[in-house]
């Protein structure tokens, strides 16, 4: 198992008020992100459980690229990984900021 | 210890109990007075819908009669027969009543009594002697809930592997150490002394209502969270509207 | 607590739940879809971060929840406590937690007295790699289980998941006060790949899918008196089954336990012998029993409907 952590500045808070959401189901091929309201606006961190060890210059380019697009500041996500591609986790961190930013019915 | 040699001394006076291909029904007279309804497991034998519905039989008929007094669950069984008649049959649903026979004569005031003397898996175990209030083991007794073979082709790990990380967690292996640890077995008994002595003792000590089981676990250190879990989400629920 | 809405986007675009699977619904979305909008309270959800403490041993990745979600809410504004199994998450499998939180649950109802409860189960049996942790644990649920419903508790089982309920799941499962099941749903205690495994292909072939489902499967269950109910595949129809079960269960005690001996002693009798689920249904008279596997789940529900209600003074 590996453990991987990343921050980044963000341009801009995540929209939204709720503090909590969490997508995804952890199994072969996919992941899930739980994702919390608790850093400063302009922050963001991303947290990683692996079962794919050795797989870090892909997980940094993967978050990069989401922080870039998606601007979650505040955000902390929480990952646990059953082996997904890259394109399966940058669905996921999307999913999961859209969630957050989803108001309440 | 034979089953004969354990029944003699679990019932120094006599017994009714008889081994029918290896379903085992009967009674026997206790040491403190009042009599223990008998039903068990003999011989290794798969518990299959046949064997699960008359040992579930003798626990109604006792419950019918009015019996207050304990019953006895003697185990040396293989897993839950595995065929395709047992599961068409619906097995599921005879392993749980025989469960349920038990768990409800305890709650009734019967208390029930484990014994595991031999060998016990999977669904069996859990119809039998896990559905007991108190589970006790003779020396040598070999309970296992996944046997490493079984274990082995799933996790594709080789069971020396699986032997190497069981020294170090008691959550998975079979044994009778680990399902100690676990808070499954309270305690293994001298086959030595007198088995109707030790359980007189076991049936005059504290038997207050509850499933302690999960606590036992974590005193023992073999399940460090069931218990806390447990509580937490009970109090969460209780507090909740 | 702050409402939470702990759900995929994509199925809060559908406009109800009317024709969302129950079979492609993981574990959350069937809690968050079934139960009246916004009622939903998580106990232990998984910003606890209550994870197994077992699988780093095996190299294994873990999720917060461990696998299965319990909590309190409320259907058609009647409340009731619910546990719902991922059975994506390693099969849905009892694991030390994952059991615990169940057990807490059920404690909680017994102690309630008022509030039903109902599980949702997708589960493979016990986890292999804390198998003594998870067998206790389904021990300790039925130990609860039957506790709660001596105190008056209405428990409800809803069966139409991927890993279906198997192991010591089917177990709980009889303990239950009543069953529902999908077509997609399976009821049994060995599995398929178990049983040949260990007696060989021509005592069970687990590739022939047509055996299993008539074997193990919903329809031949309902039929069986292994649940009481079948329903489609959809969230509102195991949502409005649950109301109505919860409604028709007897209480529990000696005359109950009686009757399932009775039950299932005449079961014995009638149907063991019989060497296929097809001979069972045609020993019951269903109408051109062959077809039964084919047909439509709605209108497998008016044949099992016509050939009479399932006991309920039983189970």
């Amino acid at each position: 198992m590996e453990t991987l952590s990343y921050r980044h500045k963000a341009q801009e808070r995540a929209a939204g008020s709720k503090s909590l959401a969490i997508i995804g189901v952890v199994a072969s091929g996919n992941l899930e992100v739980l994702v919390e309201r608790s850093l400063p606006d302009t922050e963001c961190q991303v947290d990683i459980n692996t079962a794919a060890e050795g797989f870090g210059a892909v997980w940094e380019a993967v978050i990069a690229d989401f922080v870039e697009r998606r601007s979650p500041g505040g955000l902390r996500l929480s990952v646990n990984d059953g082996g997904a591609r890259p394109d399966t986790v940058a669905l996921r961190l999307a999913q999961a900021v859209r969630l957050i930013e989803e108001e309440d019915r | 210890m034979t089953l004969d040699d354990m029944l003699a001394s679990l019932f120094p006076e006599g017994h009714d109990v008889r081994n029918d291909n290896g379903v085992l029904l009967g009674s026997g007279p206790l040491r403190g007075g009042g009599r223990a309804v008998v039903i068990g497991i003999a011989d290794r034998i798969a518990v299959g819908v046949d064997e699960a519905i008359r040992l579930s039989r003798h626990v109604l008929n006792a419950m019918e009669r009015g019996g207050t007094g304990p019953i006895l669950v003697l185990v040396d069984s293989d897993s839950q027969r595995m065929s395709k008649r047992d599961e068409l049959l619906g097995l599921n649903e005879f392993l749980a009543h025989l469960a349920k026979c038990l768990i409800y004569a305890d709650m009734q005031g019967c208390q029930t009594v484990g014994l595991l003397y031999g060998h016990s898996a999977a669904g069996a175990f859990l119809a039998t002697a896990l559905a007991t209030r108190v589970l006790v083991a003779l020396p040598g007794a070999e309970p296992e809930v996944m046997d490493l073979p079984s274990m082995s082709k799933v996790t594709k790990l080789s069971i020396d592997v699986l032997k190497e990380k069981a020294k170090s967690t008691p959550v998975f292996a079979p044994g009778l150490d680990n399902l100690a640890q676990t808070g499954a077995v309270l305690s293994t008994w001298d086959e030595k002394t007198s088995l109707a002595e030790q359980l007189q003792t076991l049936l005059g000590s504290d038997q207050d209502g509850g499933d302690r089981r999960d606590r036992l676990g974590k005193t023992r250190r073999g399940r460090p969270k069931a218990a806390d879990i447990a509580e937490r989400v009970h109090d969460l629920a209780l507090q909740s509207k | 607590m702050n409402a939470r809405k702990l759900e995929a986007p994509d199925l809060s675009r559908v406009a109800n739940s009317k024709t969302v699977s129950w079979y492609e619904a993981s574990a959350r979305q069937r809690v968050r879809l079934m139960l009246d909008a916004g009622s939903f309270r998580e106990f232990i959800g998984p910003e606890q971060r209550e994870q197994s403490p077992h699988l780093r041993v095996f190299d294994l990745p873990t999720q917060f929840d461990d696998g299965i979600v319990v909590g309190r809410g409320r259907i058609a504004g009647t409340p009731i406590f619910v546990a719902a199994q991922e059975g994506r998450f390693m099969g849905g499998a009892f694991g030390e937690v994952h059991g615990a939180k169940l057990t807490g649950l059920l404690r909680a109802a017994r102690d309630t007295k008022s509030v039903p409860v109902l599980i949702l189960f997708d589960t493979g049996g016990v986890r292999l790699q804390e198998a003594n942790a998870g067998e206790l644990a389904i021990a300790e649920i039925m130990r609860a289980l039957i506790e709660a419903r001596m105190a008056g508790v209405k428990i409800v089982g809803l069966i139409g998941g991927r890993a279906g309920c198997y192991g010591g799941g089917g177990l709980i499962a009889g303990c239950c006060s009543a069953l529902a099941v999908s077509e997609q749903g399976r009821i049994g205690v060995s599995g398929p790949e178990v049983i040949e495994t260990n007696r060989g292909v021509e005592e069970f072939d687990s590739r022939d899918r047509a055996l299993v489902w008539r074997t193990m499967g919903g329809k031949h269950r309902r039929l069986l008196g292994g649940a009481e109910a079948f329903v489609d595949d959809t969230i509102q129809s195991f949502r409005n089954i649950a109301l109505s079960l919860i409604g028709s269960v007897p209480s529990f005690g000696l005359d109950v336990l009686k009757a399932e001996q009775a039950r299932l002693e005449e079961r014995l009798q009638r149907f063991g012998t019989c060497a296929d689920a097809i001979d069972i249904w045609r020993a019951e008279d269903i109408f051109d029993a062959e077809a039964v596997p084919a047909i439509s789940s709605l209108d497998f529900i008016d044949l099992a409907n016509r050939d009479g209600e399932p006991r309920y003074d039983a189970r």
